[in-house]
């Protein structure tokens, strides 16, 4: 393992974060914002949602804003690097192993998802008002699940960017990331699916099921989430899964 | 000390086109409907054996698709063989990929700068990738801007950079760590003469200092030029190598006619081969014939009185003294062009 290969990678890629830094924070933070401010301030203050659905409401936009800014921050780039740009190259010639390269790519994707998600927070607080009650029971549980969630969304968006043809970009919005979402119980919690029994099953495949309710249970533990016992271990699973064949996708992209 | 290359039998086949790296150009695939398609099994290299001396400047000369660029491909750790094996100095290519790494230089045939970077923050970037200090590597980067005539454009993106100026910029980049071996995919395509002669020296230079290199080209001027040797490769095969001066050797009678008659017959093909100096004569198409000969301009006369008195019309002549592409022509039946 060659060290300053590694970090040298990770410094371009923080150097061309930097550079690009206020379309980074509009991508990351406008949408769930927009969403806090329609669904937590709006409906709330209308009296159409009960003022807890605020409280509801916080943990999934954490969750959603780290999944798709790890997603995105891997995934992008990965498309447009091997199939278009092929800018790449230069990283697949330097002296240290393929793997390494992508880990890389993991890594610089899991920062962002942790500054996303933590940046989130006391944003969408200032949006929505009085009226949060978010208790941070454990600190350590927080910390590993927002670090599993992290390394799921980095691991994800390898393996996506390195298996999607840049052709098929909008289709995997449309198939993959908009289901994934809505069937992802950011905005309700799992439980409010049982009166809908297969689909309540159903959605258990859905990895974003397990970073809300994780975050939901670390943060708001007054609302049914699924036990944190089960979202870590589902959120592990996901992680070494997606590695796996993250890893495997992008050697096959690195060499032919 | 000098390092060399070497290949044997190397054999790769691919299953589908040609993905980057390899092939020349993007490739766009229709499987829209992401059914199954059939397998096509692409041979790209067909047991090329090659030995690049250590300090040498080799070329790989061939038509495009002839497997110059899945060579390079493979010598660079970007193609996987499909059997065969290869050596950068004394390591194997595929078992000691990072030590082999260190001591090659890339530039690949269509640019793939990083194009999130400006030109001067590439190579710093990539003198870090190979572990070269702060300090020297920015010396070095404003060094190679400065020999490559890139100064001025040093603290700017790629947007807007002409493509002879990202050829300069992708040699600056290979140069950066000082490799013991640098790879140059077809370098001087697309470039006008005056860039192409810059970049002749500076590789002529860089060979001065102990380096090997080798270059695959279509352009045999540039064959000519700059290499010591040559291999000549078509359909992943070696047809021929040496010296330039001995490949043009082994051409028969080295001058080549291309005739055009208004009509040919089998007749005038015994006359033409009856004509002093005609070592050899080569139906093409209809009506064209090629004659290999040891002299040129002094046969037109007698090749035009035979054609009067034949009936066959001679209507167009082209001389050609002894080169590469007369060399690729008689080896394969095609020309370098086609």
């Amino acid at each position: 393992m060659n060290w300053k290969t590694f970090g040298a990678m990770l410094a371009r890629d923080a150097h061309v974060a930097r550079r690009n830094a206020v379309q980074l924070i509009l991508q990351t933070f406008l949408q769930p914002l927009l969403f806090v401010f329609v669904f937590g301030k709006v409906m709330v203050s209308s009296g159409f949602l009960p003022e807890a659905y605020k409280s509801l409401l916080l943990p999934g936009i954490i969750s959603i804003s780290m999944v798709f800014t790890g997603i995105w921050a891997v995934a992008m780039p990965l498309i447009a690097e091997f199939q278009w740009t092929r800018e790449i190259e230069d990283r697949l010639l330097a002296p240290i192993s393929v793997g390494w390269i992508a880990i890389e790519k993991v890594i610089a994707g899991m920062i962002q998802a942790l500054i996303a998600g933590l940046v989130v927070i006391p944003l969408a607080w200032l949006v929505l008002g009085r009226g949060v009650q978010i208790s941070l029971g454990s600190p350590w549980t927080f910390a590993l699940i927002i670090l599993l969630i992290a390394t799921f969304s980095a691991c994800g968006g390898l393996a996506l960017g390195c298996t999607i043809n840049q052709q098929h970009i909008g289709l995997m919005f449309g198939m993959v990331i908009t289901p994934m979402i809505f069937f992802g119980c950011t905005y309700y919690p799992w439980s409010a699916l049982k009166t809908f029994p297969i689909l309540q099953k159903a959605v258990l495949i859905n990895p974003l099921v397990y970073a809300s309710e994780g975050m939901r249970a670390t943060l708001v533990p007054q609302f049914p989430h699924l036990s944190i016992a089960a979202v870590i271990g589902a959120l592990l699973f996901f992680d070494v899964l997606l590695l796996v064949v993250g890893l495997r996708q992008f050697e096959n992209k690195a060499v032919s | 000390m000098a390092v060399g290359i070497r290949t044997l039998d190397l054999r790769k086949v691919y299953d589908s086109s040609p993905p980057l790296g390899a092939a020349g150009g993007f490739v766009a695939r229709a499987d829209s409907k992401g059914g199954k398609q059939p397998k096509t099994q692409i041979p790209a290299l067909d047991g090329l054996s090659l030995d690049v001396q250590p300090g040498e400047i080799f070329g790989l000369l061939g038509p495009n698709g002839a497997g110059k660029s899945t060579t390079v491909g493979v010598l660079t750790t970007r193609v996987r063989p499909t059997s065969g094996q290869a050596w950068i100095g004394e390591h194997d290519v595929w078992k000691e990929q990072t030590r082999v790494k260190h001591l090659i230089g890339v530039v690949p045939q269509r640019p793939n700068l990083d194009f999130s970077l400006t030109a001067r923050e590439i190579l710093v970037f990539h003198g870090a990738y190979f572990g070269i200090g702060s300090k020297q590597r920015n010396e070095r980067a404003d060094s190679l801007l400065e020999k490559f005539k890139l100064t001025e454009r040093g603290n700017q993106m790629l947007r807007g950079f002409s493509g002879g100026m990202m050829q300069r910029l992708s040699i600056a980049r290979a140069m950066m760590h000082d490799p013991q071996v640098l790879f140059l995919d077809e370098p001087s395509s697309g470039l006008d003469p005056q860039t192409r002669i810059l970049l002749w020296e500076i590789i002529r230079e860089y060979h001065q200092a102990g380096k090997t290199v080798l270059l695959t080209t279509h352009n045999m001027e540039e064959a000519d030029a700059l290499c010591q040797r040559l291999a000549i490769v078509d359909h992943g095969r070696r047809i021929a190598v040496g010296t330039p001066a001995e490949l043009k050797a082994t051409i028969p009678g080295g001058f080549l006619l291309r005739l055009r008659f208004g009509n040919q017959s089998p007749e005038l093909l015994k006359k033409l081969e009856s004509l002093t100096g005609v070592r050899e004569v080569r139906s093409t198409e209809s009506t064209g014939v090629d004659i290999y000969a040891d002299r040129g301009g002094s046969l037109i006369s007698e090749i035009a009185n035979l054609a009067a008195s034949s009936g066959a019309d001679l209507s167009d002549v082209h001389i050609s003294e002894p080169s590469l592409e007369n060399l690729f022509l008689h080896h394969t039946g095609r020309s370098l062009r086609d």
